[in-house]
């Protein structure tokens, strides 16, 4: 037994380090529940999902101020408040990257941007990890059930980032207008090209 | 007679080693799809990257080691820029050029990600860099949504060349 104690501990560790390793393309998937979170506003208030009694849902955006396709979406992010959140669907954005890796990405420089919506510091990354985030932007629509959220939607915007004039067809509002009508959105996960979120290093 | 001073600047630049510099083919994705389908017993290391992409840009010079060490085996490196068709001229040959890139670079034209991506990958979830490692002869496949070092790289090209 004493011989085999250093190999179980071997064991132990490899099993430990796979749930630390990077975050995978795991996370949630359309029909999960999501967990709510605590994190810090540029205002330097928390918020949390259950803050907010009258949300229907939330579209929760993972995004930041360095990545290209994030600026590209800027606007575009900030119309989908202005749209969805008289109709109970609030935008909640996320900036996920570590400061360290992305000097732009500072909570000083986030408070630069004045959005009406939260813009919260996910200082642990622990939430972009929760939700399977792997980019900026990544976008999920959650729909609330009783005290609880589901995840409704997963992806991309629209079809078009480089030029919103170009869009054919805009992904999140197709599905916002089914889940309005309290049916599943038919197109319920998309996907778009990102930056990577830029991890900690290890 | 000595010639004059323009012309003698302009030939001289002319001559003084023109970097060379490759044609960077822009294609959609059908054929990017055809090519990776292709029945050879080719490694294909596939790259998608973008001038904008930071982590990108850092990991290329790896690729472009790697496409240097095994000249001489079947294995194409092939760089994809997933940078918009609109920036070829302004930002991705000048680009190209000023790194020198021997690897065989091409732009994917192709506005809508959700459109292709699944084809190519269900896995990826359209983070960038992305690298794919294919070969159709022995069926093998690698893929990584993330930055690759000179040593992941190489470690990762070594399985299929056993």
């Amino acid at each position: 037994m004493k011989k085999l104690l250093p190999y179980i501990s071997f064991c132990f560790v490899l099993l430990l380090s796979s749930f630390i390793a990077r975050p995978t393309a795991d996370g949630y998937k359309v029909g999960d529940k999501a967990t709510d979170f605590k994190l810090k506003n540029i205002d330097g208030k928390m918020v949390t999902l259950a803050d907010n009694k009258a949300a229907k849902g939330y579209i929760v955006v993972f995004t930041c101020n360095t990545c290209p396709f994030a600026k590209a979406y800027e606007s575009r992010i900030v119309d989908l408040n202005t749209k969805y959140a008289p109709k109970g669907y609030p935008v909640v954005a996320i900036n996920p990257n570590d400061p360290a890796v992305a000097p732009g990405d500072s909570y000083a420089d986030m408070q630069k941007k004045k959005y009406a919506f939260p813009y919260l510091v996910d200082e642990s990354q622990q939430v972009a990890k929760t939700y399977g985030a792997t980019r900026t932007p990544h976008l999920y629509v959650l729909t609330r059930q009783g005290n609880e959220f589901v995840v409704s939607y997963i992806g991309a915007i629209d079809d078009n980032s480089e030029d919103a004039k170009l869009v054919k067809t805009k992904y999140v509002e197709n599905a916002m207008t089914e889940i309005l009508a309290g049916k599943p959105a038919t197109t319920n996960s998309t996907k778009a090209i990102g930056c990577t979120i830029k991890w900690k290093r290890a | 007679m000595p010639l004059p001073k323009p012309l003698l600047l302009s030939f001289s630049l002319l001559f003084a080693a023109p970097a060379f510099a490759q044609n960077v083919a822009v294609i959609k994705f059908p054929e990017l799809q055809k090519r990776l389908a292709r029945p050879t017993d080719t490694t294909y290391v596939v790259n998608f990257w973008a001038t904008w992409c930071a982590p990108c840009i850092k990991e290329l010079p790896a690729f472009e080691q790697l496409r240097a060490a095994n000249a001489g085996k079947k294995v194409k490196v092939l760089l994809v820029s997933m940078d918009y068709a609109s920036q070829l001229d302004k930002k991705v040959k000048p680009f190209v050029k000023q790194r020198g890139l021997k690897s065989e670079v091409v732009l994917l034209n192709e506005p809508d990600p959700n459109s292709w991506m699944d084809k190519l990958d269900a896995k990826w979830s359209g983070a960038l860099p992305f690298t794919l490692i294919i070969n159709n002869k022995t069926k093998q496949r690698a893929t990584f949504e993330q930055e690759l070092s000179q040593t992941q790289l190489t470690a990762a090209l070594q399985k299929f060349l056993k």
